[in-house]
């Protein structure tokens, strides 16, 4: 078993009034791929962007290879940021459009003057190579790519600087199906060769399968099951994992989804539920639901999850 | 056998008979075609799915349908949509707008685009029921709060005078449903109602669509990129490829039997949850991406993606042809690969 390369505990990430994020814990080992899903409101993209201090988390701890990056200043975050990168959802935002995709993924490079001259242009096209695309495409402008070529782009950025940690923020989930299944190749293949560790968050269980080696589901800003990927689509122990998995619409037609047991819609996070933020949706909730927060229990090796009742 | 979910009336003529519908847009660059040589019908409270991916044409269609092309770059350059017996690229506008009004109803992607930011939920189903059904102000206001209650919309008197920023995503696309349904119309047309929304509330607004589909009887044109939405949803399926229809069959044939190898490429690509041992598989990509609409492409639209590409498909342009019962598919190939 490899050593834990990121643990974050009790992490908790609030703006003003919005509990975004509620006392999270986890760990991912190295080289492991973490999948983080939840539906809009549910604060997985919080915990990403807190993890990198892309916002600033309120209290808990975030240890990096055993440092404790909340701690860091502002300067000690800027250097770490080599080994801890992000990939977002929307590349095109994400990619300046009067740059040209060599000057993009150079000025990555050059940030962290990793290289310089002929050296530093060998190595933008050794990238855009690795993702898929030519030594030509870095002369050109974003917008003269589709949006699977851009993630691509997103993708080679985000490597450029030799990070060890990736936090993948929907990557795909802007592309079509047949280039999500592209992208999400090439973040597989990328992630076993270069041994990267990757918190990949979605709304898609079913991308998430196809990457993670475990799962985590949260909702409004608490985690609810924490499994190995297995375990938790085979098996899931928290009614609203299961839910969520009884929610995807099949592509079988003579298979027909169980009626709906889940109604209503996500509360506030300024002023969740008081005990199981899940009890107001929840099918199987009784009284003593609204009374404690449900600890995150180990029910089997590995597969946690946070309800009384189930 | 599919049990087809809408009211069908057999024997009556299709609702929707569209022939050689071609759309043109005018640019900087010159004029595409996003849509062409497009056919198809839609039965009476029938659900045909239009499936496909970005540039495949399947809202264009919904656009050109309804008479809301973006203009003055698009316009129908060719071919006929008959609704209910009447020629809608002939229409006048205001013939356009009467139907708009009472014969069809649309829900998009996002439910804000419907809705006016500065006015109650409840006035604008009221005003849209006081022009197209003429109906007074008390009573339409009575029948908007009675639209609200049937997408359940929970206190639908209260919600009533709610403005739409205080609904949330799936709240709103109720009350634009209820919107395109109060007069009535017999087509629904869908385009991505649920994409926007999460997995949980999409469920709840499909189970809605199924239930007012059988309660008033509409047909629908559900246009969606997902084939696990298909599945749930249609009677009929039509795929869409480069703006044309590539093929066509009962849902439980389409998927049952696949014979384009553009469907078949598309169904393998999408992860599944319902399947065993999914974990850590690898996804069966299609390479390359969608054509470029302003290039024009010789022989099949889809040939340079496609795994069983000939050297034939490069060149002669694939016919829609039935290849029994009423399954249409455009590949040369088809036959072969069926074998």
């Amino acid at each position: 078993m490899s050593e834990m390369l990121l643990d974050v505990r009790n992490l908790r990430t609030h703006f003003k009034t919005v509990k975004a994020v509620e006392d999270v814990s986890f760990a991912i080992r190295t080289g492991e791929v973490v999948g983080l899903v939840g539906e809009s409101g549910s604060g997985k993209t919080t915990v990403g962007r807190s993890i990198l201090r892309l916002v600033e988390p309120t209290s808990g701890s975030v240890h990096f290879d055993g440092i404790d990056i909340t701690q860091l200043s502002a300067a000690a975050m800027r250097s770490r940021r080599k080994d801890m990168q992000i990939i977002f959802q929307d590349p095109y935002a994400s990619l300046n459009p009067r740059m040209t995709i060599g000057a993009i993924i150079g000025q990555a490079l050059d940030i962290h003057r990793l290289a310089l001259g002929n050296e530093r242009d060998a190595r933008v096209v050794e990238l855009l190579q690795r993702v898929g695309l030519s030594a030509d495409h870095r002369r050109r402008y974003p917008h003269e790519f589709s949006g699977g070529q851009r993630q691509r782009i997103g993708i080679a950025r985000a490597l450029a600087v030799g990070p060890r940690f990736i936090v993948a923020d929907e990557p795909v989930s802007a592309l079509d199906v047949s280039i999500q299944a592209q992208v999400i190749n090439l973040l597989k293949d990328l992630q076993a060769e270069l041994g990267l560790t990757v918190l990949f968050i979605a709304h898609d269980l079913g991308v998430v399968e196809y990457i993670s080696d475990r799962v985590i589901v949260m909702y409004l800003g608490r985690i609810m099951e924490m499994a190995p990927a297995d375990s938790l689509y085979r098996n899931p122990r928290h009614p609203y994992t299961q839910a969520l998995l009884a929610a995807i619409p099949v592509p079988d037609p003579t298979v027909r989804r169980p009626p709906l047991r889940l109604h209503g819609e996500l509360p506030s996070p300024i002023n969740p539920p008081s005990g199981c933020v899940f009890r107001t949706r929840c099918p199987v909730a009784t009284g003593e639901c609204a009374e404690r927060v449900p600890p995150l229990e180990e029910v089997s090796p590995q597969h946690f999850r946070a309800c009384i009742n189930s | 056998m599919p049990i087809p979910r809408g009211a069908h009336a057999r024997g009556a003529s299709p609702l929707v008979v569209v022939r050689d519908l071609e759309v043109e847009f005018v640019t900087d660059g010159g004029s595409v075609t996003p849509v062409g040589g497009l056919s198809f019908h839609l039965e009476r409270g029938e659900t045909l799915a239009m499936v496909g991916e970005s540039g495949s044409g399947k809202s264009v269609t919904a656009l050109a349908l309804m008479g809301l092309l973006p203009r003055p770059a698009g316009r129908v350059a060719g071919g006929s949509i008959r609704f209910d017996g009447e020629d809608l690229a002939r229409c006048s506008a205001a013939d356009l707008r009467r139907l708009r009004g009472t014969g069809i109803g649309m829900v998009f992607q996002e439910p804000m685009t419907s809705l006016n930011p500065v006015l109650k939920v409840g006035e604008q189903i009221a005003e849209r029921l006081r022009t197209h059904a003429g109906l007074d102000r008390r009573r339409a206001a009575a029948r908007a709060v009675e639209m609200l209650e049937r997408v359940r919309i929970p206190e639908p008197q209260r919600r009533a005078l709610d403005y739409p920023h205080a609904l949330s995503g799936g709240m709103r696309q109720r009350v634009v449903i209820a919107m395109a349904l109060a007069c009535g119309p017999k087509l629904l047309i869908a385009d991505e109602p649920t994409t926007a929304l999460d997995v949980t509330i999409q469920a709840q607004i499909l189970e809605l669509l199924r239930n007012l589909q059988a309660e008033i009887g509409m047909a629908i044109l559900f246009i969606t990129h997902d084939l696990g939405v298909v599945a749930e949803m249609a009677d009929r399926v039509l795929v869409m490829y480069a703006g044309r229809a590539v093929e066509e069959a009962t849902v439980g044939e389409l998927f049952a039997h696949p014979r384009m190898p553009y469907t078949r490429a598309l169904l393998n690509s999408i992860p599944r949850v319902d399947r065993d041992g999914g974990t850590r598989r690898r996804l069966e990509a299609i390479d390359g991406q969608v054509p470029d609409p302003r290039v024009a492409l010789p022989g099949c639209a889809f040939h340079p993606r496609c795994a069983h590409a000939a050297a034939l498909c490069a060149t002669a342009a694939p016919e829609f042809e039935d290849s029994g019962m009423g399954h249409l598919v455009r590949c040369r190939r088809w036959r072969e690969l069926a074998a």
